[in-house]
């Protein structure tokens, strides 16, 4: 059977018809496999929803409780037949329950990676690799300009930057989902005991992960009781990057505005974003991550998806493996 | 090489000059020398480095990558140097430790101690050793591009800051000394004595002027006093000894090079203050030029024959502080006109002309006088006390500056755009354009067309309106800049002042305007009742009419 009979890219998103599911589709669908809780790779509407524990409740939070019709939940590495195609989940370590989806029949396996990182994140499982003859690999940094450093020396910029300027209140720019935690337990696993001011957009998901067993320390509502300014003057305030163009963010004393992302690495994305501090910081592999792992699982073929097709597509090229893009539409990367 | 290299990441994305300030007076304190020394210099613009082509930088990132790779990485980042320093490690992931890293001053040592065959090899093992951020630094250094928004005396002030010293003492040693300044550095800490000055010819602190304020001038009797037009060039220092001759900016900036028809004139020996002008001298009966003249002289490196004929420059002297070796600073302000004058007198006629005085009897005289200048090229008065001695500063009292009143035309706010820092999260970068004539005819065909940009001049309340009235009224967003609803009959006008206005090829309305601010929001005007381009247009003929 040809690898493409068994998966295809459908207008609604990855088809598997022998099994009769889509992979993370961008459109309500009857039945959907979703790798991870991104409102780009979960959306809200489907018949019957087949993922872990954890992206479903997450789902549930961001699109209430009756985001689908039947919600299934899966353990990392059980397996699963839907009419003969065997599916399974395994760690991804991009945020909480972000999973990888294994999907085999007639002898050909596939591995859906949904979007994975391979550096230690103390708020997820970390990444496991799936052996497959079909990898399918995002490539949201898929150039071999990104390099992401250290998770530990960013936040040691941002606690320097504390110590500098404690007048001002350090507003750090992470999206909702999994970046928003993981810098808070970073901070907390670098010493930084004082509390951490939150957006009230991040409150549902701190706690929800929480609640899974990860600890972030004491955090408080980044709300203002009648005026003083002076409240947050060298405080940590974590909200949604879009927050800090609002006129919510005028409450802060001498903001200082710092962004956590893998795009920070490139210091002209910084200085467009008026941003003062980048932290990069992020959710996805780097380039040397993404060769990693394709020499890793050195899989018969190479479909790229989401990010940068090309650069990656031609990396395969020279290393002798079969790749090609799958020009996908629809994914934004919420995550990073 | 790693400290330097995070200064330069964190100054390049501040844009408070406080924020700036700390920044640069942490460095200088937490620092060793002589890599502070060198890091100074850097951002000083003295640092002499072996120079590295962008060629050769490109060559070298090739000999280890695909060049459809790199070409998919440079298109992205847009920045040759960046693009190589975070391309450079390719796949290697192992991460290099901080204190392994070369210092600055070994880089700068080794550099410059390359012989022309050896720079390929070293540049390339450099590349290896730095990390990404250290590795932009380097080749930023090397290929003399580093634009960090700091001058050199933004620079001096975060000595004065970290030492406690004050800035004029500061630029009176700074031309006298060279990378990696640990001279400085040792005194600037209580380590040592003021270093004494070798070198000849050094820049001394310049003085100047107070504006003057409301009531300013009351109770102040015109005879003490003399006045002088205020030209519009740029204020400079000239020093002579023995046979060194600099020219020098106000900020003491050695700016010789990019005028050797001032320099190879000034036969004089001593110190004096003057206002750097282009055209000819009083004293040739040739007109002074305007800013916008001086402005193709000014910001070079080096200047070609052309240049010189087409943009003579000269020099109208206003004061003096050494006579020859003499320090006449001390001495009062007629006295060391006289000196002054009698140095000009014997200085070539072409490129030296003496400040007149300008006569006047009351302070209402004065002020006629300021109002309507017989020259466009004066931009005010200044007055000074005939009995002050030249004290380096902005002292309220010896010197006072009358300017003219700037411009003011109604404008239409058309674009806003984010601040920065403490404004991130207002509209406070303002677009804003007058009425002319599209290309139909009649009162329907006025369009508006963009004539300048402006941030401050408002209060915070100002701000607040206007950055309301933004968010309300957005009709397009381009990236961070939103259009605003701007029609005859709905719209926002503002009171825009400006000092000066030339023509200009760079924008589309064809003027410039210089030092724009918004005065006053106008809300008891609508947008129709705003000035049309020939206002502007009129403005900038009277100026070259004269």
């Amino acid at each position: 059977m040809k690898p493409d009979q068994l998966l295809y890219p459908a207008p609604a998103g990855l088809y598997c018809p022998s099994g009769d599911f889509y992979v993370d589709p961008m459109r309500p669908v009857a039945r959907a496999l979703i790798t991870h809780g991104h409102s780009d790779h979960a959306r809200a509407g489907h018949g019957a929803v087949l993922a872990t524990r954890e992206t479903l409740d997450i789902m549930a939070i961001r699109h209430g409780p009756d985001f689908c019709g039947t919600a299934q939940p899966v353990e990392f590495g059980e397996t699963i037949d839907l009419s003969g195609t065997r599916v399974s989940f395994h760690p991804a370590g991009h945020v909480l329950g972000s999973a990888q989806i294994a999907i085999a029949a007639d002898g050909t396996r596939f591995c859906v990676s949904g979007d994975y990182k391979r550096s230690p994140d103390p708020t997820c499982a970390p990444y496991e690799p799936v052996a497959c003859d079909v990898f399918i690999t995002e490539a949201t940094f898929g150039l071999p300009v990104f390099h992401h450093p250290d998770p530990k020396g960013e936040i040691g910029k941002l606690l320097t930057s504390l110590k500098q300027f404690p007048e001002r209140s350090h507003l750090i720019g992470a999206y909702s989902l999994g970046k928003a935690q993981r810098v808070i337990r970073l901070l907390r696993d670098c010493g930084y005991d004082r509390p951490v001011y939150i957006h009230g957009s991040l409150s549902k998901l701190c706690d929800y992960y929480v609640s899974r067993g990860i600890d972030l320390g004491d955090l408080r509502p980044a709300t203002l009781e009648k005026g003083d300014r002076t409240d947050f003057a060298g405080a940590v305030v974590v909200g949604p990057p879009s927050a800090f163009g609002e006129r919510w963010a005028r409450r802060f004393p001498e903001p200082l505005v710092a962004f956590a992302s893998g795009w920070m690495m490139v210091r002209q994305r910084a200085k467009q974003g008026g941003v003062e501090l980048p932290l990069v910081i992020s959710d996805h592999c780097d380039w040397p991550e993404l060769t990693e792992t394709i020499r890793d699982l050195a899989p018969a073929e190479v479909w790229v998806t989401h990010g940068r097709e090309e650069a990656l597509v031609r990396w395969c090229e020279l290393a002798g493996i079969p790749a090609r893009p799958l020009h996908l539409v629809g994914y934004e990367d919420e995550g990073d | 090489m790693k400290a330097f290299a995070a200064l330069l990441d964190r100054l390049v994305l501040t844009p408070s000059r406080n924020g700036k300030l700390k920044l640069l007076a942490d460095y200088f304190r937490d620092t060793p020398d002589p890599d502070r020394g060198y890091g100074l210099a850097a951002i000083a613009g003295t640092l002499d480095l072996k120079s590295v082509k962008p060629a050769l930088l490109r060559d070298l990132v090739l000999e280890r990558m695909d060049e459809v790779l790199f070409r998919y990485s440079y298109d992205y980042v847009g920045d040759l140097a960046e693009t190589i320093a975070l391309v450079w490690d390719q796949e290697r992931k192992e991460r290099i430790d901080d204190d392994r890293q070369p210092r600055l001053s070994a880089v700068v040592t080794r550099m410059n101690a390359l012989g022309r065959t050896e720079v390929r090899g070293a540049v390339r093992d450099l590349l290896d050793r730095l990390d990404p951020s250290a590795r932009f630094a380097f080749i930023k250094l090397a290929t003399g591009a580093l634009r960090i928004g700091v001058s050199a005396r933004l620079a001096k002030q975060a000595l004065a800051d970290f030492s406690g010293r004050d800035i004029t003492e500061i630029e009176t040693l700074w031309h006298g000394l060279e990378p990696p300044y640990e001279a400085l550095f040792a005194w600037l800490e209580g380590r040592a004595e003021r270093p004494v000055l070798a070198t000849p010819a050094i820049f001394h602190s310049v003085m100047l002027a107070n504006p003057v304020g409301e009531g300013d001038l009351d109770g102040l009797d015109p005879a003490d006093f003399a006045a002088e037009w205020k030209w519009d060039g740029i204020r400079v220092q000239l020093s002579a000894a023995g046979s060194t001759r600099r020219l020098y900016s106000r900020s003491g900036d050695d700016i010789s090079a990019a005028f050797p028809d001032i320099v190879e004139a000034m036969t004089f020996q001593g110190v004096i203050d003057g206002e750097l002008l282009v055209g000819g001298t009083a004293r040739s009966n040739s007109a002074t030029r305007t800013f916008s003249d001086l402005q193709q002289r000014l910001n070079r490196k080096t200047v070609n024959a052309r240049m010189l004929e087409d943009y003579p420059a000269f020099v109208r002297a206003y004061d003096i502080l050494f006579d020859a070796e003499a320090d006449v600073r001390p001495e009062n302000f007629v006295t060391r006109r006289s000196r002054l004058a009698e140095l000009v007198e014997a200085a070539p006629h072409d490129r030296f002309d003496l400040s007149p005085l300008v006569p006047f009897s009351s302070w209402g005289e004065l002020e006629r006088l300021r109002a309507d200048p017989p020259d466009p090229v004066i931009e005010g008065v200044m007055i000074k006390r005939l009995d002050s001695a030249y004290q380096a500063g902005r002292l309220k009292g010896p010197w006072f500056k009358w300017k003219r009143d700037p411009y003011n035309v109604d404008a239409v706010l058309m674009y806003a755009q984010r601040g920065h820092g403490k404004r991130s999260s207002y509209y406070s970068d303002f677009t804003f354009g007058v009425w002319a004539q599209g290309p139909e005819d009649g009162p329907e065909g006025d369009m508006l067309v963009p004539v300048g940009k402006a941030y401050f001049g408002f209060t915070d309340a100002e701000l607040e309106v206007l950055d309301r009235f933004v968010r309300n009224n957005t009709v397009e967003r381009f990236g961070p800049v939103r259009a605003v609803r701007a029609e005859p009959e709905f719209g926002f006008v503002v009171e825009v002042a400006f000092e000066g206005i030339n023509r200009s090829t760079r924008h589309k309305s064809g003027v410039a305007m210089r030092f724009p601010r918004i005065a006053r929001l106008r809300e008891d005007k609508l947008p129709r009742d705003a000035d049309r381009l020939e206002t502007l247009m009129a403005l900038v003929e009277a100026k070259e009419a004269g």
